[in-house]
């Protein structure tokens, strides 16, 4: 294997928002590079749709203080609350900076910045829903992504694009830099940095139906997992209410912000029960319970009453075009429907992971639950957990966690390369991960354990054991699946033996990431014996404040997983029964 | 039902030239032609390369050409397209793997017409102010998701690979007419150049390739008559 090397003061994984965000305030201060295994605009922050709340009170009166209630009253209070002070706060400006650097958002007649309703934004500490999140129609997601990247493109940041980080060097607790592998052509470079940030994303690919893209299969997670650092609160995984029936494409909150309504087989809008204030913009781990309860019930529609609807039929023709133009596309073309005339059938989608990495409010990544930094090593974005989001994320809260925490990250590596010297990585650096993939070229290819085979088990039982309702039982259950499938996963073997864009390699080193991360979320769904947020656990319905008002720390012991505990850090908000 | 499908399949390993591979796979007529290149790549030949992220349209990684047309593997039904279907590489650009081409002179048109704001004057604390009227002349632009399926569709791309093609002209538009940008007159200038967007033919092809729905060539008319303004 032809192996390359480089040397930078810092490296970047990922160029999704947070990636993109951490470079463009690390890059004037160092050498530094952003590796991405997809192009910068193939990044999933691209297929954001609805907002990024900031209580810039364009639209009527706000403040962050409000902001930082509805989170942590969202969260179902296990978010940090300095924390979520600090998003919310810095929110303001983060919009404003996006603007400058060219962001096309959305305008009032005024010329100031749109904003809409979205699920869990209120005014005054749940008085009504807030026109909080402003946007750009229903792709600001695209908006953020090409605005960061065009910034980066005016910066001259060096990328290095296609390139795949398959492993991290830490020698005796300091980081030393990473090792990625070329997809072009199957050379390994070995990167010498002695600040990393992981800004890979989310992992929605644990379950059948998501939201999320290929690509997302915990990569930033997954690596520092196996090197022994914890990962936080992954019993927090939520799902998102709208997704399309069976493919789960994403249906932003937007088009409920804008007005619409969730009806089941009798066309009755059931959310009335279930949040009698809020109703349809009740916060999405509510929403997906209760269209789950309504399927279980017996009032799902469709021939398997197994999904509800999304009707906009009420809202015309106008605003559906104006406010909700890709949605609108994704559903006639997928599924050949007219939105304007006829209710969308929809069914919850995994979409969001709350756990990740557990970083300090400057991104920097702890190595356990006491707090212990691990020095020049970062995350931000969605492979973090600072905690902002805790039990339940907000809408539109994570495009503005990426900028405001992608921002931190950045800053965090200007301050320790700027306090540290270079450090040597050895030429046999890339050996452990040369040998791997050598073994996985070796190995005669059979299709018991091909890739495509192990991943689709492990994400149909993750669907059916662990997703919105989970039990003692069905963790149980899954958990000596998980075992079996990682036995399996020992002997995986691939039938591309080449060196040019060999993805199906690629793909046999995601599952292991894949599978790390459906461990970790079944052992910290199993040990929470309580119901918190996106953590529904049947046999334990209630909150549990006395016992499990902490954040879980999950670390890879051999093949099993070992949980520690961390206190939640409280502040202006006291826990309370959460209601709308 | 049976779809047959054929692929161009070209190994850089292995082969000298490309060939056509067949394959005879049991789908749904709602399923995405990405579903159906997964079929192959997961059941059957896993060595069958093409990129894809999102699969709803909106990453920009999957333009292929499927009956002769440019499009998005995962943003087209089976039920859509006639049988056999055929799927091949975007063209102009080099082939690195079966459906991959190498996108790096791509990138670096779109490079060359800054693509990104231009504004010198101080912003002061909060928002410029943009009216919506101002925010629409550009609103179509914005749309672009570099896919490329403009631009190696364009008869005069493949003949002139130097032209910097459909989509960086689109994403020049998108600065152009956006009411806070300072720059428009350097974008023009690069524009005026024999490689700029006075090579344009308006064959169209790139607006029925868009994915996005984007009127490239009304895009591509609109800064030639801009760039006639500057002198
Ligand atoms: C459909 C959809 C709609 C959403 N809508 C909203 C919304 O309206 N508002 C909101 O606040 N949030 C929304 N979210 C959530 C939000 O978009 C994401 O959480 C956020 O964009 C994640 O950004 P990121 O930068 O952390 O990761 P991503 O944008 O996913 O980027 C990950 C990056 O990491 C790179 N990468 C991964 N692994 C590796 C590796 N091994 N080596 C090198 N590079 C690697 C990838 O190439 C990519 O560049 C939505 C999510 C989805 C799926
Ligand atoms: S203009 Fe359309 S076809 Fe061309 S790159 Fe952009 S999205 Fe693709
Ligand atoms: S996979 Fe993203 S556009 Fe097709």
């Amino acid at each position: 294997m032809k192996i390359i090397k480089h040397s930078f003061d810092g490296v970047i994984v990922g160029a999704g928002g947070a990636g993109l965000r951490a470079a463009i305030e690390a890059a004037p201060h160092m050498k530094l590079a952003v590796i991405t295994k997809l192009y910068p605009t193939r990044s999933h922050t691209g297929a954001a749709q609805g907002g990024m709340s900031a209580a810039l009170a364009n639209v009527e009166e706000d403040n962050w203080n409000w902001h930082a209630f509805d989170t942590v009253k969202g969260s179902d209070y296990l978010a940090d609350q300095p924390a979520v002070d600090i998003l919310c706060k810095e929110a303001i400006d983060s919009v404003v900076e996006l603007e400058h650097w060219g962001l096309p958002f959305s305008r009032l007649e005024n010329g100031k910045i749109a904003q809409r309703r979205f699920g869990g934004h209120t005014v005054k500490e749940g008085e009504a829903p807030a026109f909080r999140a402003c946007y750009a129609a229903d792709r600001t997601g695209h908006m953020i992504l090409q605005t960061l990247y065009q910034k980066c493109v005016s910066m001259g940041v060096t990328f290095f694009d296609e390139f795949q980080v398959l492993d991290i060097k830490i020698d005796d607790g300091v980081c030393r830099g990473v090792i990625a592998y070329e997809v072009a052509t199957g050379d390994i470079h070995i990167f010498e940095a002695r600040a990393v940030t992981f800004a890979t994303g989310g992992f929605g690919k644990i379950y059948k139906v998501s939201s999320n893209a290929h690509s997302l299969t915990g990569d930033g997670p997954g690596i520092l997992y196996q090197k022994g650092i914890p990962l936080e609160d992954m019993e927090f995984y939520q799902f998102h209410p709208t997704g399309i029936y069976r493919l789960g494409i994403l249906l932003s909150e937007a088009a409920r912000g804008e007005g619409g309504i969730l009806r089941n087989k009798d066309g009755e809008r059931f959310m009335e029960r279930y949040a009698p204030s809020i109703k349809d913009l009740a916060p999405r781990d509510m929403v997906s319970r209760a269209i789950a309860t309504e399927i279980s019930e017996g009032n799902g529609a469709g021939p398997n009453n197994d999904f509800v609807y999304l009707d906009l039929t009420h809202l015309g023709a106008e605003t559906i075009k104006q406010k909700l133009p890709d949605i609108t596309d994704f559903v006639r073309t997928y599924v050949k429907i007219e939105p304007i005339n006829e209710p969308i059938p929809v069914q919850p989608t995994a979409h969001y992971a709350m756990g990740g990495i557990p970083t300090d409010v400057n991104a920097r990544v702890l190595s356990d639950a006491s707090g212990t930094i691990l020095p020049g090593v970062y995350s931000a974005g969605e492979s973090a957990c600072v905690s902002v989001h805790g039990a339940n994320r907000l809408g539109t809260n994570s495009l503005l966690d990426i900028v405001v925490f992608g921002k931190r990250a950045g800053q965090s590596m200007v301050d320790y390369v700027s306090s540290t010297k270079p450090m040597e990585l050895s030429d046999n650096a890339a050996e452990d991960l040369t040998n791997k993939i050598e073994k996985l070229i070796e190995k005669d290819h059979s299709l018991e354990f091909s890739v495509p085979r192990i991943r689709e088990e492990l994400q149909d039982s993750m669907e059916e054991n662990a997703k919105i309702f989970r039990t003692e039982e069905s963790l149980e259950k899954q958990t000596k699946i998980l075992t079996d499938l990682r036995d399996r996963y020992q002997n995986v073997t691939i039938s591309d033996k080449g060196k040019v864009f060999n993805t199906e390699l690629l793909e046999a080193i995601e599952l292991e990431y894949l599978l790390d991360m459906s461990d970790t979320t079944v052992a910290s769904a199993l040990h929470r014996k309580e119901s918190r947020g996106a953590h529904s656990r049947v046999d334990h319905v209630e909150r549990d404040d006395e016992n499990w008002l902490k954040h879980s720390f999950a670390f890879k012991n051999g093949e099993s997983v070992k949980l520690e505990y961390k206190n939640v850090e409280l502040g202006n908000y006291e826990p309370k029964e959460r209601k709308y | 039902m049976d779809v047959k499908v054929n692929i161009l399949r070209y190994n850089p390993e292995t082969d000298r030239k490309g060939h056509w591979e067949e394959y005879i796979l049991e789908a749904d007529p709602d399923e995405r032609i990405l579903d159906l290149l997964h079929k192959v790549k997961w059941f059957d030949d896993g060595s069958l390369a093409f990129r894809r992220s999102c699969a709803h349209g909106v990453c920009g990684s999957d333009a292929m050409v499927v009956n002769g047309e440019n499009m998005l593997a995962c943003q087209v039904l089976v039920k859509e397209v006639s049988t056999p279907i055929k799927i091949e590489p975007i063209r102009g650009l080099p082939v690195i793997k079966d459906l991959v081409v190498n996108m790096d002179s791509f990138f670096d048109s779109y490079k060359k017409v800054m693509p990104f704001l231009v504004n010198d004057s101080e912003p002061g604390e909060r928002e410029r102010l943009q009216s919506p009227e101002d925010r629409d002349r550009f609103e179509d632009t914005t749309k672009c998701i570099l896919c490329a399926a403009c631009t190696t569709s364009c008869p005069v791309f493949w003949t002139a690979d130097t032209y910097v093609g459909p989509a960086a002209i689109v994403n020049a538009h998108r600065f152009v007419f956006d009411s806070r940008d300072n720059a428009s007159k350097q974008r023009l200038e690069i524009l005026k150049d024999v490689d700029g967007a006075f090579r344009c033919r308006t064959a169209f092809n790139c607006t029925s390739a868009c994915p996005r729905g984007i009127q490239v060539t009304k895009a591509i008319e609109d800064v030639k008559r801009e760039t006639l303004t500057i002198n």
